[in-house]
């Protein structure tokens, strides 16, 4: 008795959906990632719809649920399905889109009305096809192979093999597949086949949506195809980590799907719902947290990085507009609402950063309004001396008309740090005034 | 208020309505007059209602087409299955009848709307592109569809059968007021197609300049997909929630075969649409065993295939006969230039005299022997050449004016690109070759006043080096 059996026999039925969920990940997430980098993510779609026909014609011809005639019927439809959307939209002109929705629609009519034909003889539920239905699958007894002296379901060696297969050929053409999705002229000027790729993408496409469609319905693999792949694109600008991250999100799709499949709906009660579908639910989940949360790419990652850099400029527009006033009066003092008209700022936006100014201690409050304290007042010293430093540059070393430069340099004060100071009054004249005549604070000693 | 009705003609959900399985007797015989005059009542609600529908989603879906949002119906219509799911849950919890069809409409519309903004959102916060947006909408929220399924027929008086209507299609059962809502939605699209022509058309060709001339483009875009949703809702249960979008992309993509007119594209499309529904009814109508949703695509797709070959403007066969054509009217030309330079070239005989052999003529161009003959007899029914006693080629008179004319024009242009677009004078010849075919005499008379040279007989010298293939033993100087 080899270890492997001793696992295999003790994984429950829940195991084996899972299993089975994962590998179908894994096998749809590699060749997904290419579908989405080249944009032809609905051609999944297309594809895995138009795999219906082929299923129907294998019924027909053969006259039996035969798996192999099944597969190959399905895969051979499917690569049609990407050759005629092909020659359609570049023989007919028509648009990509267009000709994808014509093909993969007339062949699904196709092969619902095949079905219809066969229904005599043959059992097939459409709703299966759709949804997939993996709980059905997988309780025992089921439709097994022996391998290593265990049984082991054939759904899951099936998706097993596709997956090892699909994993094999990407790793062995990742060079290739690398360069003809990101710059397919240079592929074929390097000498790779990028049709041949494109065929070969296709045919793995394919295989692996009519390997799936047992285990999630043709529609739902889609989701398998698409959501992961574009999930790990938001989380990565590499191929090769999008390649390991795809997968990997499908597998935690899967086996969140199971388990809230089962355990959300006894929570209120109610008997476990479709797993297929629970898992398409988990990856949307998962690429709506990353749409948000992805540290380069998320929308609050950004929002938030963008509010806390607007105040940061904020907080030293403050000092530097209160520096200024105390140049011309030393106890000079600006309540919060002069500020915020001088600003141009919002009452919320001046009260919070005047608080965060107060926290590290660089403003005072007074009985007038607000103050430097000494701190704040070195701080603000270096940025108006950046911003005339800058001013003067501007006007010395890049002729910027007088009237222009206080804006250019009230936004490149923020930047300006001692080494770049330096730099610019090396460039600029020894004069010790701005262009508009005021005095550049020298720089601290410290 | 109508309800769906139990009836399904696919035989497909058999699993759970043996009943509906209609058994054609071999020995009943279709009566063809009474099926295509509309007699019978039921026929005629079917195909009125998928005429229409057909009709509308023809015309909606071209602006939709030439936007480049053809599958954007793709996802939509995936995006109503949660909300038809959801719909009949609440009702039925809230101890209503979930069949009620207009709140199945309400929350198919509420789910596909929210489909449709989940793809601008996706589309405008993040670098994921439209087609990834797609997918991803279509497939998680059929996803979550599939999940409300199969808490259905688990609910206390759940009873789902009826809903797989709306995936599948169930065009037989169609009720009277099932029709009525489809001729409504597709007259008021058709309507507002009519009155906002001008502007979808704006839309469709130039976005830029619509938002520029005051037109929201957002707001446009808006209506158009309104109407797209209206359209899928009420095809849902009409052909179901996949081969809707066949109905919005099959009919316009058609129709583009048969005009570059917008207008001319939306009559085309919205009849080839109302064809494909009528036909397909019809032909359901008379042979039971074919379900009509899928006929009606399959009749779409028909149509589609012929337009695609036979469109009297983008047709592939028009194409491939007018590119032929062009090809051999080149050739043509080619070979009596061909002659005439050869026959230049040997000063000895006069032009008109000259003979050139068959492998000169080979070695002149790279054409095959085959391809040579075919043209040499194209040639010789025009009358330009014959063949002169030794096996050779000579030009007639005609000919000869002909050969001399394109000779002229080709040099003519040589020596613009020499004098007026400094082109090397080696690589003018290639360029001429391209152009000479399509100059106009207009062009010519601007060629010859730039030039110069107002001898029209006169055919100028070759400003470069005529490779002297006119070497009877093919070696070159």
């Amino acid at each position: 008795m080899t270890l492997f059996s001793l696992v295999a026999q003790r994984v429950s039925t829940d195991g084996w959906i899972v299993i089975a969920g994962s590998l179908c990940a894994i096998a749809a997430a590699l060749p997904g990632c290419f579908l989405v980098l080249r944009r032809l993510s609905m051609l999944g779609d297309a594809i895995s719809h138009a795999v219906l026909p082929g299923l129907a014609v294998a019924f027909l011809v053969s006259g039996s649920r035969d798996s192999t005639s099944m597969f190959v019927g399905a895969v051979l439809v499917g690569l049609l399905t990407a050759l005629l959307t092909e020659l359609i939209r570049r023989y007919g002109n028509v648009d990509e889109g267009a000709s994808m929705g014509v093909v993969f629609t007339s062949l699904f009519a196709l092969g619902l009305l095949l079905i219809v034909q066969a229904a005599d003889h043959v059992d097939l539920d459409p709703s299966c096809v759709l949804y997939g239905s993996i709980e059905q699958l997988l309780p025992p007894p089921f439709d097994s192979w022996t391998i290593l002296g265990a049984a082991v379901p054939r759904v899951v060696v099936m998706l097993a093999i596709v997956a090892t297969v699909n994993l094999l050929l990407i790793v062995l053409l990742y060079k290739e597949f690398k360069i003809a999705a990101f710059d397919s002229s240079l592929a074929t000027t390097s000498g790779i086949r990028s049709g041949v790729l494109h065929y070969l993408l296709m045919a793995m496409v394919a295989v692996t949506a009519v390997a799936s469609f047992e285990t999630v319905g043709n529609i739902l693999v889609v989701a398998m195809f698409v959501v992961p792949p574009a999930t790990a694109l938001l989380l990565t600008d590499r191929l090769g980590r999008m390649l390991l991250l795809a997968p990997l999100l499908g597998v935690v799709s899967a086996v969140v799907g199971h388990t809230s499949a089962i355990a959300l709906p006894r929570a209120f009660g109610m008997p476990s719902v479709s797993t297929a579908g629970m898992m398409a639910v988990a990856a949307g989940i998962l690429f709506t947290l990353a749409a948000m949360f992805s540290p380069r790419h998320g929308v609050v990652v950004r929002n938030v990085r963008r509010l806390i850099l607007s105040q940061q400029i904020l907080g030293e527009d403050i000092l530097g507009t209160l520096y200024r006033a105390a140049e011309i009066n030393s106890s000079a003092t600006l309540t919060t609402a002069e500020l915020g008209e001088k600003l141009l700022a919002t009452p919320r936006a001046i009260w919070l950063s005047q608080l965060l100014g107060r926290w590290r201690g660089f403003l005072r409050h007074t009985p007038r309004g607000l103050q430097l304290t000494e701190t704040g007042a070195s701080h603000a010293s270096d940025l108006v001396r950046s911003h005339r430093l800058w001013e003067q540059y501007l006007d010395e070393q890049a002729g910027v008309a007088s009237e222009r430069l206080h804006a250019s340099a009230e936004r490149l004060e923020h930047y300006t740090d001692l080494a770049l100071r330096r730099q610019l009054d090396e460039q600029t004249s020894t004069q010790s005034t701005d262009p508009h005549g005021r005095e550049i604070p020298p720089e601290r000693q410290n | 208020m109508a309800t769906l009705g139990h009836a399904a003609t696919m035989p497909v959900v058999a699993a759970d309505s043996p009943s509906t399985v209609r058994l054609v007797d071999p020995s009943q015989t279709i009566d063809w007059g009474r099926l295509v005059l509309l007699r019978d009542y039921n026929t005629r609600v079917v195909v009125l209602g998928t005429c229409f529908l057909g009709v509308g989603a023809g015309v909606v879906g071209s602006f939709t087409l030439l936007r480049k949002r053809a599958l954007t119906a793709d996802a939509l219509s995936h995006a109503t299955l949660p909300g038809i799911a959801l719909a009949f849950i609440i009702a039925t919890l809230a101890g209503g009848d979930g069949k009620q069809l207009s709140l199945l409409l309400l929350g198919a519309a509420t789910t596909g709307t929210l489909g449709v903004l989940s793809i601008l959102a996706i589309r405008r916060t993040t670098h994921i592109k439209e087609d990834a947006a797609l997918g991803i909408v279509l497939s998680v929220f059929f996803g979550a569809g599939a999940v409300l399924m199969t808490l259905i027929p688990k609910l206390p008086r759940g009873n789902a059968a009826g809903l797989e209507g709306f995936i599948y299609g169930k065009t037989a059962s169609m009720l009277d007021s099932d029709a009525q809502l489809i001729a409504g939605v597709s007259i008021m699209c058709l309507v507002a197609c009519l009155l906002l022509g001008k502007e979808l058309r704006l839309l469709c060709f130039d976005q830029a300049y619509a938002s520029a001339a005051g037109f929201s483009v957002t707001l446009l875009d808006v209506l158009l997909m309104t109407m797209v949703v209206a359209i899928t809702i009420v095809g849902l249960q009409a052909v179901g929630l996949v081969l809707v979008i066949a109905l919005l992309v099959t009919p316009p993509a058609a129709a583009r075969f048969w005009t570059e007119q917008l207008s001319g594209m939306t009559i085309i499309a919205g009849l080839i649409g109302g064809a494909s529904g009528t036909v397909g009814s019809l032909v359901s109508a008379a042979f039971p065993r074919l379900p009509s949703g899928p006929m009606i695509v399959l009749v779409a797709a028909a149509m589609f295939a012929f337009s695609a070959m036979a469109g009297a403007k983008r047709g592939i066969i028009w194409r491939i006969l007018r590119r032929s054509q062009v090809n051999s009217r080149i050739a043509l030309e080619h070979l009596l230039r061909g002659v005439y330079e050869i026959a230049e070239q040997n000063q000895a005989t006069p032009i008109q005299d000259a003979a050139t052999s068959l492998a000169t003529l080979v070695r002149h161009r790279s054409w095959t022997t085959r391809q040579l003959r075919q043209v040499i007899r194209r040639a010789q029914r025009k009358g330009f050449v014959r063949w002169s006693a030794d096996d050779k080629v000579q030009l007639t008179s005609i000919g000869l004016r002909e050969a001399a004319r394109l000779t002229r024009q080709h040099r003519l242009w040589e020596l613009y690109l020499v004098n007026y677009a400094e082109v090397a004078t080696a690589r003018v010849d290639r360029g001429a070759d391209d152009i000479e075919h399509v100059l106009e005499a207009s062009t010519i008379d601007r060629l010859e006043e730039l030039l110069e040279t107002h001898r029209p007989t006169m055919v100028p010298a070759s400003p470069h080096h005529i490779d002297p293939l006119t070497n009877e033993h093919g070696t070159t100087q």
